[in-house]
């Protein structure tokens, strides 16, 4: 694999593959600015910043390089803290910006919320308001100063840029690193394997679905690697030894975003962030959950395929996939079979999918005129948490009344389940809440949740209850309830 | 309800204008910022290894509580890289490391008191490998069954040190003839660190015997002293050096010693150097957390709400062992009053046992959940009269008359009673308060809240003898100065302002100082950095040092220039002898080499006035109070418990601010990690004693929306009246305790429920679940009384 470590080439052959970013940076480079606070992906203190090419530019992305397998970076700029500063000593502005502001105290968590800043200031649409602010930075922590000096200095960098004088390296190089980037990957067709390690171990990088089907026959043992935001911690929490890993990020029919008369298909290795505008405006009431699942280091990374597949009962959207009837396009060597998303989970982290099988897309029906939807998440914080609760509550509506109820819930069973009994009881009904008792009922008679460190049983029922109720005041008022439209005043 | 439409958060304010010829009072950048934005400012694990060193990891206890039965290593030492295994065998020293009293094995062979108590230790070739190899390990216990709650401990007289009282008045009599009588109880939640930087140290071998220990610790003397204990040498051969920590909070005041113990055993075993850092998750389970306390008051009050008596009992929950539980538990009762006169009072404290981690100091030392009983009585007697917390509160502050507290130190009471009207003023409560009523009536789910809540807290380690400090300082022949001092640097900003008083006080440039880690052969003895004292204690003893040499060079100017010392002043790098006649800073200082004057002092300094007798629990523990107050407005969804801060103007009182920039970031993030304490931070074990929130997954600190997007945060400006560093006042710990207003204001708003008429229970943390359950409570009470 090659890949450029700020403005140097790395060529790396034969390295052990389940090696992180982080643990290639601090222990093999020993360039120890980029630190590791969690190794979990829960803090930002290993944010880096990736650049690959996009068309005729360089996309950049924050992520946290603690959860991020070294070959899936192959054919990337890798940026990192050490890499901002100019030659002479000059700060970068998103490094300037956190001096004047007196944004570090400890300084620990400082070089990821550089980064952080630097991404912001390299996207292709720059933050317009608070909220976005928050959303790019929400993946960082800092136990020190109570963030209001960091938000301070992020805006301070918008505004210096909007003045427009701040060109970086990173942008005057960008055309050359464009180039050679491009240069690589094209040389990169020949063959799937990135990196190869000892006894046999690989991380392999198939370009197509055929490609990377023949690879799981071959090595049936071998591990699929998305976003690897939650396969990483087998390696980096567990300590497992991953030999053989097989990343998606490159299958080209993996990566697609269709848009259909009547359904959205999104490739099941298309990140959440590639995939949130697109969501976003067919599903308005999904940007909300879309902004608090995981941080955007995680939505870099973390892809819809990842989510439902990993089969967690806390997963955020399968939810929504419930409530949506999605319905998946499985894929073997012998061909291609649709199932409906309700049919994939089986068990607690178990699901249908056999040796051999990948999720290929995810087809979202699009909504209709008389759809009602509403998506809450109910954790302990709003940034960057995993749901207590999470309701998706997808109605068709005659006036009021109800003609067909999808509920979608998480965090209610060992798996994220439909409420059936609940919707048969909503069916027919007025949406109001005076009409609610029953379908309240049903649901604790369906589900017995469990007491957990996110939640007692209690209270997850409760609340679920009381979501429903919620969405029934917000479809006769016509206003959301959520305390969350008070937090910012862009 | 006027809708807040102030956009953005306000940029705190900083006036820069003052004293434009000293540093002190400016606010310049942290020393490190720089170091920090570029990435190059080196934590312990950033310090390149010398060659052959050993990567160490810990086997921990998977049980909390039994023996153990047999342990087998074999595959252990069989695992790829595997260098060495450490045993309590293998130490020749002391092995119980309790930092004042024992209690804490370095490692265990026999009795289990906590889930993750270190057994052994392994060293290889690599971190991973040695992770991966400590695995291996099989281990079978006799397994029992722990005891985590406090009361259940109490009952059992399980006591890690005995209780203690502190009474003023006649509390029985006083409370029985009270008018109004009232009484509560509460759960208050301990607090895990957090520290972003994990527990980390290397330990380097020497010749003769020698450590050199890198670590990082609010205590460099206390990890020399045990270092050299477990290894049985005398202290004068262990060095440690401490140059900054990625974040402390009191975490890493006694709980960094036993990691670079390890470390130094490991090391005095093999010869080679040794590194031992903890994964996040073990760094969770391992170390001590803030205690847990369960509070109860009975309080009798006329009928204005003024307290007559207060029957306050206070129970720390102290883990297995001693720690610091005595004294931490002492500055919960020193601050069960907070700043109210409680003229008959009975305070009651317990220092319990439990089956968990050690618990440990966390800013603020028991102080905040000492408060946070009597502000949870303040919003009660409110509530029973019909009253607005705020007049309660307000009704019962320290005053005229009114001014002793329940361990008979007198209260400086006027500035805390100038700042409250002051905040009341300028954060509008009273029109905010009738709006917040108004809109509440007419919003069915949705509920706002506001309270003010003012802090008191005393400045002083109560363990007198702590509060000493030692500075050294060289000037070399180019004019550069190089500052040495006890007090360790962990993000507070305390190497900038103790440079920014020894250049004040050479009247030079900030950038001529440059301070160097804090190392125990540089300042020997010292205290750990804690108790907010660090600037306190430090900046005089550098500036004493400072003062030093100024008189030296002084008194050598004065004989050159035939002048009397008062006409010599340090100004701009300059010396002058006379008003216009000068020598530059440096010049004088290769004059006075040249006439062999010594150029290097050190400096010391111990705390005036402080005595406290703790058998009659009577006295001046001490030196002064810094004071603040706090106004926060909070939005609860009621059908879910979910809740924002939407606003929060907070008036602190640092005295004359050193420095007002750091002095405001401390402010702003003890108040943050303040209301993380008292809000989504929950630690939770199973009834094994596991703890089960034990990453950054699952334990929950503040995020960057959890900040109030209206941040109104001013400093109180006024000097100490005591003669501290510049007459500035401490700032580490007490604004973490302005968090208590958030706390409050969520209270407020449940209340609303019932027409203010009931004061809710809500245990901390106050999380979505708990301001749900709340509010069931509340609603079902109603129910009731209809």
């Amino acid at each position: 694999m090659q890949f450029m470590l700020n403005q140097t080439p790395i060529t790396l052959e034969e390295y052990a593959p389940d090696t992180t970013l982080l643990e290639f940076l601090r222990t093999e480079v020993v360039q120890r600015g980029t630190k590791e606070g969690c190794a979990s992906g829960d803090c930002g203190a290993c944010t880096v910043v990736i650049a690959e090419p996009d068309g005729d530019q360089l996309r950049y992305r924050s992520i946290n390089s603690c959860i991020t397998y070294l070959g899936a970076v192959d054919g990337c700029q890798v940026i990192t803290v050490e890499g901002l500063s100019s030659e002479s000593g000059r700060l970068h502005p998103a490094q300037q910006v956190m001096v004047d502001h007196h944004a570090s105290q400890c300084g620990f968590c400082t070089p990821g919320f550089v980064m952080s800043l630097f991404a912001m200031m390299h996207q292709a649409s720059k933050p317009s308001s608070q909220e976005q602010i928050y959303q790019a930075l929400g993946g960082n922590l800092c136990r020190c100063t109570g963030y209001r000096p960091i938000i301070d200095a992020a805006k301070a960098l918008l505004a210096s840029e909007n003045s427009s004088e701040l060109v970086d390296a990173f942008s005057e190089k960008e055309t050359r690193h464009l180039k050679s980037l491009k240069a690589w990957q094209a040389a990169k067709e020949e063959s799937s394997f990135t990196l190869k390690g000892k006894n046999s171990a690989f991380f392999a990088s198939p370009r197509s679905m055929h490609e990377l089907l023949t690879l799981l026959n071959e090595h049936p043992e071998a591990r699929l690697v998305a976003g690897s935001t939650d396969l990483a911690l087998e390696t980096t929490q567990q300590l497992r030894t991953l030999p053989k890993l097989v990343f998606t990020g490159h299958v080209a029919e993996m990566r697609q975003i269709k848009d259909h008369s009547d359904t959205l298909e999104i490739g099941a290795a298309v990140t959440y962030s590639e995939a949130e505008s697109t969501l976003a405006k067919a599903f308005p009431a999904l940007t909300g959950l879309l902004h608090r699942l995981g941080s955007l280091q995680v939505r870099n990374q973390g892809t819809l395929g990842g989510n439902i597949a990993n089969a967690s009962p806390i997963g955020d959207m399968p939810p929504v996939l419930l409530a949506l009837d999605a319905r998946l396009r499985i894929r073997n060597i012998q061909g291609v079979t649709e199932i409906p998303i309700n049919q994939f989970f089986t068990g607690y982290r178990q699901t249908i999918l056999t040796t051999g099988n990948v999720i290929e897309s995810i087809i979202l029906p699009k909504l209709s005129e008389n759809s009602f939807l509403r998506i809450y998440k109910l954790s302990k914080r709003l940034d960057d948490d995993i749901s207590a609760v999470c309701l998706a509550l997808h109605l068709t509506l005659e006036g009021t009344r109800i003609l067909d109820a999808r509920l979608g819930l998480g965090g209610m069973a060992a798996i994220p389940s439909r409420a059936y009994q609940a919707e048969a009881a909503l069916m027919g009904k007025e949406f109001i809440p005076e009409e609610l008792h029953e379908a309240q009922m049903a649901l604790s008679e369906e589900f017995s949740p469990l007491s957990d460190v996110r939640a007692s049983a209690q209270y997850r029922m409760k609340s679920l209850q009381n979501l429903l109720l919620r969405a029934a005041l917000e479809c006769q008022s016509n206003q959301s309830l959520e305390v969350m439209q008070y937090a910012n005043f862009d | 309800m006027r809708i807040l439409t102030d956009s953005g958060i306000h940029s705190s304010e900083v006036d820069s204008s003052k004293g434009s010829n000293s540093a002190v009072g400016k606010p310049l950048p942290h020393e490190s910022a720089r170091q920090h934005v570029m990435g190059a400012a080196r934590y312990v694990d950033d310090i390149p290894e010398p060659k052959g060193t050993l990567y160490a990891a810990v086997i921990g206890s998977r049980i909390a509580k039994g023996r153990l039965r047999s342990i087998d290593f074999s595959q252990v030492l069989k695992a790829p890289e595997v260098v060495e295994l450490l045993t309590l065998q293998d130490v020749p020293g002391h092995t119980d490391i309790g930092p004042v009293f024992p209690g804490d094995p370095v490692l265990t062979d026999d009795l289990i008191r906590y889930a993750g108590q270190p057994i052994a230790l392994i060293a290889a070739t690599s971190e991973k490998a040695a992770r991966q190899a400590a695995l291996l390990a099989e281990i079978e216990y006799e397994e029992d069954t722990p005891n985590l709650d406090a009361e259940v401990a109490l009952k059992q007289q399980h006591l890690l040190r005995p209780s203690h009282r502190m009474q003023i008045g006649d509390c029985k009599a006083a409370l029985s003839s009270a008018p109004i009588k009232l009484s509560a109880s509460m759960q208050v939640g301990g607090q895990e660190h957090l520290y972003l930087e994990g527990q980390v140290s290397m330990a380097i071998p020497g010749e003769e015997g020698e450590m050199m220990i890198f670590t990082s610790s609010q205590h460099p003397t206390e990890v020399q002293k045990l270092v050299a204990e477990v290894l049985n040498i005398p202290f004068n051969k262990v060095t440690v050096d401490m140059r900054r920590m990625g974040g402390g909070f009191g975490g890493k005041e006694t709980q960094a010693a036993p990691w670079a113990c390890l470390a130094a055993l490991m090391a005095a075993k093999t010869g080679l150097p040794v590194k031992l850092r903890l994964p996040r998750k073990e760094d969770m389970v391992m170390t001590g957390k803030r205690h847990p306390f369960v509070n109860r008051y009975h309080i009798g009050c006329d009928q204005e709400g003024q307290i007559i008596a207060a029957d306050i009992e206070v129970i720390g929950n102290g883990g297995h062992s001693p720690d610091l539980t005595d004294a931490i538990v002492d500055r919960a009762m020193f601050h069960a009053d907070n700043a109210y006169c409680l003229p008959h009072a009975d305070i009651r404290g317990h220092r319990v046992a439990t089956d968990t981690v050690s618990h440990t100091a966390f800013r603020g030392f028991g102080g905040p959940q000492g408060m946070l009983i009597i502000e949870r009585a303040m919003d009660d007697i409110a509530r029973r009269l019909g009253c607005d917390p705020l007049d309660i509160r307000k009704r019962n502050l320290y005053r005229k008359g009114r001014d002793l507290t329940p361990y008979h130190q007198q209260v400086d009471y006027q500035p805390l009673q100038q700042l409250i009207d002051e905040l009341e003023q300028t954060s509008e409560y009273r029109a905010r308060r009738q709006a917040i009523t108004a809109w509440n009536l007419q919003s069915r789910v949705l509920k706002r809240g506001l309270a003010l809540t003012p802090v008191k807290f005393g400045i002083s380690f109560t363990l007198q003898h702590l509060n000493q400090a030692g500075a050294l300082i060289h000037i070399y022949t180019d004019g550069s100065i190089q500052l040495n001092h006890g007090g360790t640097e962990m993000g507070q900003g305390l190497h900038t302002k103790v440079s920014q008083v020894v250049a004040s006080t050479l009247g030079v440039d900030l950038e001529c100082v440059r301070v160097t880690a804090t190392r125990t052969d540089k300042v020997p003895n010292t205290s750990p950095t804690a108790a907010s004292s660090g600037s306190d204690l430090n900046g005089k003893a550098a500036e004493n040092a400072a003062l030093t040499l100024k008189q030296r060079l002084t008194e050598f100017l004065a004989e050159q220039k035939s002048v009397d010392v008062s006409a010599i002043r340090f100004i701009d790098n300059h010396v002058w002898w006379s008003e216009a006649d000068s020598i530059s800073f440096t010049e004088l200082v290769q004059q006075a080499y040249l006439a062999r004057i010594s150029l290097s002092a050190t400096g010391y300094y111990r705390t005036p006035k402080i005595w406290y007798d703790r058998e009659k629990a009577q006295g001046r523990p001490f030196f002064y109070f810094a004071t603040g107050a706090a106004v926060s407005e909070v939005l609860v969804d009621s059908l879910t418990g979910e809740y924002r801060l939407l606003r929060t103007d907070i008036l602190h009182d640092v005295g004359r601010s050193l420095n007002p920039a750091i002095d405001i970031g401390q402010i702003e993030g003890g108040f943050i990690q303040g209301m993380g304490w008292l809000t989504t931070e929950e630690l939770i074990w199973n009834s094994a004693g596991q703890l089960l929130s034990n990453s950054p997954a699952t334990y929950k600190i503040p995020a960057i929306s959890d900040t109030p997007p209206i941040f109104n945060v001013k400093l109180f400006d006024q000097a100490n009246t005591e003669e501290t560093v510049y007459h500035s006042k401490a700032v580490g710990e007490p604004p973490l305790m302005l968090a208590i207003s958030v706390w409050s204001a969520l209270r407020d708003a449940i209340s609303s429920l019932s027409h203010y008429r009931i004061s809710p229970d809500l245990d901390t943390p106050a999380t979505p679940e708990r301001v749900l359950m709340a509010i069931e409570k509340l609603k079902a009470e109603q129910r009731l009384t209809k």
